[in-house]
């Protein structure tokens, strides 16, 4: 509880920072202009900081909920081909059914998802030993990346494949109110349902039988998270693009704050994946360069040695 | 006396078929059979975990139509793969046996099962049969009517194979029904009731005396008694390839 306490303490400064940093620009302004200082926060720095929070929290929560599905530490968004799944739906909304409201994107954007995650239980199984799934979600992965590629050379448009760079690259710049909205809203509606499940999540860490035995249904639970996991994770890609690690660190920290149970980690998990990307987000803001690199280098940088460690330990204690 | 566990038509598609069974409270209760034979499948029906058809009723209620809190007050589950991936302490995963946060009761199961030592440590790096313990310490934190262990002895060193037959006529005593699938013939004395599974089905059912003396036995493991011993029985047909 303490824990808990601390880290929304820490969330809640990393978003004041974000949200108000750079300072010395803001406050000119302030002095200049009020009233365009307050539109500055509320029209271009409030939309970004909200999905740089919401995002890293649905990547955090999702992240969680998955790995104690999957009885695996490694099985987040990204590994499983989901972030890949929803962009796919994305594109194939965007740029081929023409859909342009934020939200029918994002309905694309979880069908995408939803795809991926069924077809990998399909393939992998709900209780696939690390080496099955992480090559069932590697082909899933490349897979729907082929597509991605495929769908946007095809496209209608001839500047799709440079738009959607912008777009799916994984960045928060220039994102609109209403897109935010849309991101967010489904996003949080999955994201409290999944909390709901924390309590038969940890009864699933002994076992589907012991779980089974203990009043929890192991087959609906795992629809039901990986339904609310791509609603979430496809609404926020779908806005925003794929974002790497951020749904491995987070539930990895997390679990070290809840004595290793997978579905007390949840919470911890999203509040550490907002903190993670709210950071990571600030650091491209400040970085020196006159371009912008798009946030989802920054947490793939931090994130793959972690991966790497991650992958050794297991190995070793697989071999003991 | 009326039963405490009863069940109608349970049935698993392919693996039990539709088998009725009545247990009473207090007894400790053998099940055994070749491999293969439907132990497993008879308990994991037993414990709701797979049932295609049939109603299992404990103490009047359907296990079925219990939510989560009340079915472990019914009953608990042992499964035989002791498996645990997640680095929860052994003291966590008792606490998980429990519908309510009850700290005495897992001291009492920490003391009861000697875990003390073990008790802050993560199970996933714990030996198979400190585990076994740790596991069976988690289906009794409740308390449950019916105990359903799948090979609670194996993996056991000598005085726990001793202390886990006590503690399971202990939960006996104390009102529940105790039932286990075994391999070691030996133990089955220890058991008030012995049921046998062969190809799916209850093929006898009865005292250890009765269920030792039997053919069905002998003719469900190929064994036979010679000389106070088990002997693999010999082929009917001379010319057959044994």
């Amino acid at each position: 509880m303490r824990a808990l306490a601390i880290l929304i303490l820490a969330l809640v400064a990393v978003a004041a920072l974000h949200l108000l940093v750079p300072l010395d620009s803001f406050l000119g302004l302030q002095r200049r202009d009020p009233a365009l200082a307050r539109l500055l926060l509320s029209e271009l720095r409030l939309p970004r900081t909200l999905l740089a929070a919401g995002y890293g929290a649905v990547l955090g929560i999702t992240g969680a909920a998955l790995q104690a599905t999957f009885a695996n530490p490694l099985a987040s968004p990204d590994i499983t081909g989901s972030s890949s799944g929803a962009a796919l739906g994305a594109v194939l909304g965007g740029y081929w059914f023409g859909v342009t409201s934020p939200l029918a994107l994002a309905g694309f954007g979880a069908a995408g998802a939803a795809l991926t995650l069924l077809l990998l239980l399909l393939l992998a199984g709900r209780r696939a030993d690390a080496a099955t799934l992480l090559l069932a979600g590697l082909a899933i992965a490349l897979a729907a990346g082929a597509g991605t590629s495929l769908l946007l050379a095809l496209a209608p448009s001839p500047f799709a494949f440079y738009d959607a760079f912008d777009w799916l690259m994984g960045s928060f710049t220039d994102r609109s109110l209403p897109q935010a909205a849309a991101a967010l809203i489904p996003a949080t509606i999955a994201c409290v349902l999944l909390a709901r499940r924390s309590v038969p999540l940890d009864m699933l860490s002994l076992g589907e039988d012991i779980a089974a035995s203990a009043g929890v249904r192991p087959r609906r639970l795992s629809v039901e998270v990986v339904a609310f996991s791509a609603i979430a994770l496809g609404a926020c890609v779908s806005v925003c693009g794929a974002i790497g690690f951020i749904g491995l660190i987070a539930p990895f920290v997390a679990r070290r704050l809840s004595a290793g149970h997978p579905g007390r980690a949840l919470m911890p998990a999203a509040a550490i994946g907002a903190i993670l990307l709210l950071a990571a987000d600030l650091l491209v803001r400040m970085a020196p360069a006159g371009r912008t690199i798009p946030v989802g280098v920054v947490t793939t940088a931090l994130g793959t040695p972690l991966f790497i460690w991650i992958v050794m330990t297991m190995r070793r204690t697989a071999m003991s | 006396m009326t039963s405490l566990l009863i069940t109608d038509g349970v049935q698993i598609e392919g693996r039990l078929k539709p088998t009725d069974l009545r247990c009473k409270e207090g007894e400790l209760i053998a099940v055994i059979g070749p491999n293969g034979s439907g132990k497993t499948s008879l308990l994991r029906a037993l414990a709701g975990i797979e049932l295609d058809r049939g109603l299992v009723l404990v103490d009047g209620e359907d296990i079925a139509q219990a939510p989560s809190p009340r079915r472990m007050k019914l009953l608990s589950y042992l499964p035989a793969t002791r498996s645990l991936v997640w680095p929860i302490s052994s003291h966590d995963v008792i606490a998980l046996g429990l519908p309510s946060p009850d700290d005495r009761r897992i001291d009492d199961l920490i003391q009861l099962l000697e875990l003390e030592r073990i008790a802050t440590r993560p199970v996933n790096s714990l030996s198979t049969g400190e585990r076994t313990r740790v596991l069976i310490a988690r289906s009794l934190a409740a308390q449950p009517k019916v105990l359903l262990l799948d090979e609670p002895l194996a993996n056991l060193d000598p005085y726990w194979v001793l202390r886990t037959l006590e503690l399971m006529r202990e939960a006996a005593k104390a009102g529940s029904a105790v039932i286990a699938s075994l391999h070691d013939l030996s133990q089955l004395t220890s058991f008030d009731r012995v049921i046998l599974v062969d190809d799916g089905r209850i093929a006898a059912d009865g005292t250890a005396g009765q269920l030792l003396q039997s053919d069905k036995l002998a003719a469900a493991f190929r064994v036979e008694r010679h000389n106070e011993r088990w002997r693999i029985s010999l082929p009917a047909d001379p010319l057959s390839s044994r």
